[in-house]
């Protein structure tokens, strides 16, 4: 062992190279580790845009169907329901829809393409629960205001008819409204954007 | 209560962990003042190599498992969604098949040094032990990786390994219906030797590379000289004179041969990870099927002396279980090579002419056994094998006699090393 | 130094001993042939070969339409149009039209031929589509000369004519035409609606498509390989150097 008339300059310069361009080599690595942990070719084939028939959806009646695993919901509101939604204005958290909890073609207090239809995830948005449609009211057992809505088991988030969250409840969010358009008149598909939609 | 502070006088950080764990011993026993001897040669890189894959392996393995599923009527299709659907999927399966291959390339050499250079004699036995049965581990991990699959040599392949049970006298036939869990390989089958391949082994392998580095770690290593550089110490230091720390010298000294090594092994991976084959067999691409054996049924290449040893083996007494004593054997005789080899001298520089014959000889028998393993059987097939059989066994047998008379030459007091 | 040269000489005697079977080894095929799945053109025309003629009877079960989409650059419309006649979600697996009678009809299930070329290797399914020949005494008529007594119909006959295979052309066993070189003799029959050449590029096509099919990721592990090999090739030498450095200490 000698090191007398190392060039120590040129020694550090050739080991921080290697050990960043072996360290870089290192990182390049993982992604293929990584990567695979990203949703299959075959969970996307599963969490295609899915069509949902709403011929037979009579008024006042909700259906669920599964978009990427998930309940979602198509309920086709009665003109009473409509009505019903500006009367609960003042006891939500964000009546406009101002948060981003759903497309940008989503506007207003119904919060849907066309106002007959409301489609929604039915995931609640504080921990992930599925609440369940009570259209009846009044309901004072579950809000004095209650005008029919979305009541959550879990946690007792509740929600209007367009999935609009109530004030001092668990739930932080309104509820999301999918990407969706209708295919005709009878049909709608969930996750896929209206044609020329961002 | 006071902590006794650490000898290594490190402080911050590194000292507070340093006082509770031995950090900077560690880095220091096992890198950077180990003192290796100066004069490796390109054999002694198939021991870093050898961690290097086996690396590969667990974190491949680990990863496929997040994909396969371990059932008769799934595996098959959950391996081509790896290789179709999950993103990066088709590379990882790569790594791991190819590195099934790539771990016994790499430690047939590193054992052939071993035999080279007198690796295994006193005071190295313990390694040499680990080592094979580190091998015999190795051996086994790959039978159940192989398979894993669930295409039909995977099947057959099961199908014949299983049955070699069979063939101890007795007890064989109810044996393999147990190892199998079934009357034929089955999902039953599929699912123990997954749990084999992915817990068990893996576990037993970790722990005898550690067992195995640990004895090396505490003899030191040997070189190709073949002399133990601990002889001549520096007497202020107490540094062997012929001795370089591992760290930097060695880790530098493999970084080179781990890039060497990976440009053939990746370039394998990604332009040929069919190895011609011979890494993955065509049979495999077709699924699983129990009524239909396909026409060349061979073992997986590293398996194909010892499946040579089998076939060339004649049956008499109305068994054929002597087939696979020679087979099994011709393992059992490694075990024993710190004890067979008489020699004065440990590495093959200084062993006489008798040696370096028997050596060659043993080294071709190994190559032609293996070839011959994998063609379909023939007359000329099974003559060379038998003649290379016997052989393999005389290198080991008979090497207590001819390494006790064979001519050596004088062994140098230090290592011989050329700038 | 004699040691040295008998351990050569040992080590040549072996690679000849290793290097005489090996050449005589391995089944010879009459048609030579090399895929090239590179070549976009020949595989999608392939993919609507094999749609048109295979799929009816064969599945790819691994396969999914929309994967052939976006490796060969075909819209979902246009995949829709063309090649999917089972399904029209596209990200289905192709599965075969066949009904479950099918193995009455055959003898067996027609064979799943997502992994087809990897199983018996594309040569193989480039010679056994252009090698059915007329054989009465078989039950559908046709005989094949790379899979004797193939249990599948010669259901190309129309594009390529019904060929008769000739006396002394290496009949029944192909053992038998180890020795000649001019590959077998067959004359054709009938014609077909397609010229020799055509129906071998349909063929090539057809085979092309399936080496796609057997392996859709290879395009993708080929691109990364040549940039992993490049960034080793340069980290190597750069361990190379800095290993000359430290090593100045060792005398």
């Amino acid at each position: 062992m000698n090191q007398q008339g190392v060039d120590s300059g040129r020694r550090r310069f050739l080991t921080l190279t290697t050990s960043v361009v072996g360290g870089a080599g290192v990182v390049a690595a993982t992604v293929p580790f990584l990567a695979s942990w990203k949703p299959s070719e075959r969970a996307k084939a599963l969490g295609a845009p899915v069509e949902v028939d709403i011929s037979e959806v009579q008024p006042g009646q909700l259906i669920v169907v599964a978009w990427r695993g998930k309940p979602t919901w198509v309920l086709r509101r009665t003109p009473d329901m409509l009505a019903s939604l500006k009367k609960v204005d003042p006891y939500l958290l964000d009546p406009e829809s101002k948060q981003d909890q759903q497309p940008n073609y989503i506007k207003g207090e119904t919060r849907s393409i066309k106002p007959d239809y409301l489609v929604l995830i039915g995931v609640c948005t504080h921990l992930g629960c599925s609440p369940g449609f009570r259209p009846e009211h009044p309901a004072p057992e579950i809000d004095p205001h209650w005008q029919g809505g979305f009541y959550c088991p879990c946690h007792g988030s509740k929600f209007d008819l367009s999935g609009r969250v109530f004030k001092g409840v668990p739930a932080p969010l309104n509820l999301v409204v999918p990407p969706y358009h209708f295919d005709g008149e009878m049909k709608v598909v969930v996750g896929e954007d209206p044609k020329g939609a961002a | 209560m006071a902590i006794t502070p650490n000898p290594y006088k490190t402080t911050g950080l590194l000292g507070w962990i340093d006082d509770r764990f031995p950090l900077t011993k560690l880095w220091k026993d096992h890198l950077s003042e180990y003192y290796a001897p100066k004069n490796f040669n390109f054999w002694y890189f198939f021991g870093s190599l050898a961690l290097l894959v086996l690396v590969n392996q667990l974190l491949t393995g680990i990863w496929l498992v997040m994909h396969y599923k371990p059932d008769a009527a799934k595996a098959w299709d959950s391996v081509e969604y790896i290789m179709r659907d999950v993103p990066w999927g088709n590379v990882l399966r790569y790594l791991h098949s190819t590195g099934a291959s790539a771990f016994f390339i790499v430690v047939y050499l590193h054992m052939f040094r071993g035999i080279l250079y007198g690796s295994h004699r006193k005071p190295r036995e313990l390694i040499w032990l680990f080592g094979c049965l580190i091998f015999l581990c190795l051996m086994a991990e790959a039978f159940c990786g192989y398979v894993l699959p669930w295409g039909n040599m995977s099947y057959w392949g099961a199908q014949v390994i299983i049955n070699l049970f069979g063939t101890i006298p007795v007890v064989g036939h109810d044996l393999v219906i147990w190892i199998q869990g079934d009357y034929i390989p089955s999902d039953a089958t599929l699912n123990r030797l997954f749990s084999l391949h992915v817990i068990a082994l893996p576990f037993v392998l970790v722990g005898l590379v550690v067992a195995h580095l640990i004895a090396l770690h505490e003899v030191g290593s040997n070189n190709p000289d073949g002399v133990e550089i601990k002889k001549h110490k520096d007497p202020q230091t107490g540094i062997p004179l012929d001795g370089i720390p591992f760290h930097p010298y060695y880790t530098v000294k493999d970084l080179v041969g781990v890039g060497v090594f990976l440009i053939i092994f990746l370039g394998i991976v990604f332009f040929a990870p069919d190895g011609g084959g011979y890494f993955l067999e065509k049979p495999n691409f077709t699924p699983a099927n129990a009524l239909s054996t396909p026409p060349h049924i061979t073992p997986a290449w590293y398996f194909g002396s010892f499946y040579a040893m089998l076939r060339a083996t004649p049956s008499f007494a109305g068994t054929q279980i002597w087939g696979v004593l020679v087979m099994f054997g011709a393992v059992i005789l490694l075990f024993l090579l710190p004890w067979l080899d008489r020699s004065p001298v440990k590495s093959i520089r200084y062993k006489g002419p008798i040696f370096k014959v028997a050596l060659a000889l043993f080294a071709v028998s190994f190559v032609l056994l293996n070839y011959y393993g994998m063609q379909p059987p023939s007359v000329v097939g099974k003559l060379v094998s038998q003649i290379c059989t016997i052989l393999y066994y005389l290198f080991f047998l008979a090497m207590p006699f001819y390494s006790r008379i064979d001519k050596t030459k004088p062994v140098p007091e230090r290592v011989t090393y050329a700038h | 130094m004699r040691t040295k040269y008998s351990f050569r000489a040992l080590l040549a005697a072996a690679l000849l001993l290793l290097a005489g079977p090996a050449l005589a080894e391995g089944e010879v095929l009459p048609y030579p042939f090399k895929a090239d799945p590179d070549n976009i053109a020949s595989v999608q025309r392939g993919a609507r070969n094999f749609m048109n003629y295979c799929s009816g009877c064969h599945s790819m079960r691994n396969l999914r339409y929309n994967r052939i989409g976006s490796d060969l650059g075909i819209s979902d419309e246009l995949l829709k149009a063309k090649l999917m006649f089972t399904t029209d979600k596209v990200s289905d697996h192709i599965v075969s039209a066949m009904p479950e009678e099918a193995k009455a009809w055959f003898g067996k299930q027609p064979p799943d031929l997502t992994v087809e070329t990897r199983y018996r290797g594309a040569d193989w399914v480039y010679n056994y589509l252009l090698t059915f020949y007329v054989d009465p005494k078989r039950p559908l008529g046709t005989n094949n000369l790379v899979l004797p007594n193939a249990s599948m119909p010669d259901v190309l006959w129309e594009l390529q004519g019904l060929q008769v295979l000739k006396e002394g052309g290496g009949d029944e066993h192909a053992e038998g035409g180890h020795d000649e070189h001019e590959g077998p003799q067959f004359e054709l029959a009938t014609k077909g609606t397609m010229s020799p050449d055509e129906y071998r590029d349909f063929v090539a096509d057809t085979t092309n498509f399936m080496v796609y099919a057997a392996e859709p990721g290879r395009a993708m592990r080929i691109s990364v390989g040549i940039k992993v090999i490049l960034f080793l090739l340069l980290f190597t030498v750069l361990a190379y150097l800095t290993k000359r450095e430290f090593w100045k200490d060792v005398h």
